[in-house]
């Protein structure tokens, strides 16, 4: 008995979607415009998405310093000889002339006392007296292709440079990289419990205005309204007003992330910002926002209807 | 048309009604009336699906009830025009949309149905209201609205529960001569009352079947009250 054009069947999520989209003005009139679950769901829906742009940044900004700290420091290596003063020049020497020979050795070059310095200042501060301090002498050498063999060169700077010990920085790179993907994965699991918690407000706001509205469900039932038509109008309203709430709140989150202090300023937070192509991510936030909306509020209009039935 | 076979309905373990066998045949008028609390108001849900029987079958358009799932029922309802007495309409539409609603939940083009929704509207004499809301409209504007959108869709059958319960007696009569008129354009009509008053006014215009419902189970009255 039920009707042409309506019939229901396979394909009828696509079509709910289809039809979402496409629209329709008369089913859309048949909900009550307004009620405190409006309100609620546009403003949960941008304190989420503003949420979310943070998380999508944080995740991004994580996975960038990552791949940089560990790119930077996978790619260079100290050496550092330990001698006594009237040594220190020789063994220098024979440490860059092995060096020089070493395959997959880029370059190698002998910071300067300045550059000592300024790596000292933080700890020790700007006053130091460099000539009176046994200071170790310091060689940054920069790797070529697959890099060289570390523990072949360790033996060799052992017979000949007996002051020499090599640093390729695997200890500090190591929990770098463990840290910063420990964030990015932080990042994403909060995108998804931010997303688990959106749906969790949607349900309960449509559960709020589906149970708020039953004589209205009443009246549109005993003119003959498939509950699939009543739940559509329903759905499309939280839809699109979580697309709206979303919108909002992503604009607004993009926003702060644009104000933040950028590189140049030296800033702790520098790194969080979002970079190139990056830009356009967050903009994915709202439809996400909506097709979360269309599932939750399609399954809880569905339970509801069935229970008022 | 609608085919009751000993039909039974319990609520809370008391028989409401029990074995009622009624044919409604198409271009049939049936009063059905009986004190308040006789189950009228239950039968009639039960000939529209909006209960299911305890006992016994019900058979509309040819197909049983029982066999018909939540569309079906939503089907059903666009052929079988209803009017409760308590006429319930949604207050955020104006009064044309509100009548144009079957149309809208069946999905049809309000624009190629203007014309019939005018002279619907200007039938039941509400043509000058249709912007109104519906808490502006008196009791019986609200029930000839009611009338209005139960015919929309042209239905075959029309089943009126206590239409003029809450209009006067000049307002009754309206719509008593309203419902006339669609009987004799062939469509079979169900009015449950109480007021015996109507029936007999009725007599003179149509003929018309009384059943009455008295202690669960459903009597013929006749014509004569």
């Amino acid at each position: 008995m039920t009707g042409p054009g309506d019939r229901p069947g396979l394909g009828r999520g696509v079509r709910g979607i289809l039809t979402l989209l496409r629209g329709d003005v008369q089913a859309d009139r048949v909900v009550p415009p307004t009620g405190f679950t409006a309100g609620l769901t546009l403003w949960a829906a941008a304190a989420m998405a503003f949420l979310a742009v943070f998380a999508l940044a944080l995740s991004l900004a994580a996975g960038r310093m990552a791949s940089e700290w560990g790119g930077a420091l996978a790619r260079s290596s100290t050496l550092r000889i330990s001698a006594p003063a009237e040594q220190m020049d020789a063994q220098t020497t024979a440490a860059m002339t092995l060096l020089k020979t070493t395959p997959g050795v880029a370059s190698a070059r002998v910071l300067g006392d300045a550059e000592e310095q300024k790596l000292l200042t933080p700890w020790l501060g700007p006053d130091l007296p460099l000539d009176q301090l046994p200071l170790p002498r310091l060689i940054e050498i920069i790797e070529a292709g697959k890099g060289f063999d570390a523990a072949g060169l360790r033996l060799r700077l052992a017979g000949e440079v007996p002051g020499a010990v090599l640093d390729d920085h695997t200890r500090w790179r190591r929990p770098l990289i463990r840290a910063a993907t420990r964030l990015r994965e932080l990042g994403a699991l909060s995108l998804l419990l931010i997303a688990g918690v959106t749906g969790a407000i949607l349900t309960l706001a449509a559960h709020s205005a589906l149970s708020a509205n039953a004589q209205v469900i009443e009246v549109l039932r005993l003119v003959g309204a498939r509950d699939e038509f009543i739940a559509r109008a329903f759905v499309r309203r939280f839809t699109f007003r979580t697309l709206t709430g979303a919108g909002i709140g992503m604009v607004a989150g993009l926003g702060a992330i644009w104000l933040l202090p950028d590189e140049a300023e030296g800033a702790f937070l520098s790194g969080l910002g979002l970079q190139g192509w990056q830009w356009l991510l967050p903009f994915l936030i709202p439809i996400l926002a909506a097709v979360v909306a269309f599932w939750a509020t399609r399954a809880a209009a569905r339970r509801i209807l069935r229970r008022l039935a | 048309m609608i085919e009751l076979d000993s039909l039974s309905y319990s609520y809370g373990g008391d028989a409401l009604l029990r074995g009622i066998s009624l044919q409604l045949a198409p271009g049939s008028f049936h009063f059905l009336t009986g004190p308040s609390g006789s189950g009228k108001t239950t039968l009639m849900k039960l000939c529209y699906g909006a209960l299911q029987p305890t006992g016994g079958t019900v058979t509309v358009f040819g197909q049983p009830l029982e066999e018909m799932n939540r569309d079906d029922i939503a089907w059903l309802r666009r052929r079988v025009g209803v009017v409760h007495q308590e006429a319930h309409f949604l207050d955020h539409m104006t009064l044309v949309e509100n009548i144009a609603l079957p149309l809208m939940v069946s999905g049809r083009d309000l624009s190629a149905e203007a014309r019939n929704l005018k002279e619907l509207m200007a039938w039941v004499g509400l043509g000058a209201r249709s912007r109104a809301y519906p808490p502006e409209l008196s009791g019986g504007e609200r029930q000839r609205a009611a009338l209005a959108r139960a015919l929309i869709m042209s239905p075959e059958v029309i089943l009126a529960d206590e239409p003029t319960g809450n209009v006067d007696w000049e307002m009754s009569q309206r719509l008593l001569a309203l419902l006339v008129e669609l009987n004799r354009m062939g469509k079979t009509v169900l009015i449950a009352t109480h007021d015996l008053a109507l029936i007999r006014a009725a007599k003179s215009r149509v003929q018309a079947r009384v059943l009455r419902i008295a202690g669960g189970t459903l009597q013929y009255a006749g014509a004569d009250l």
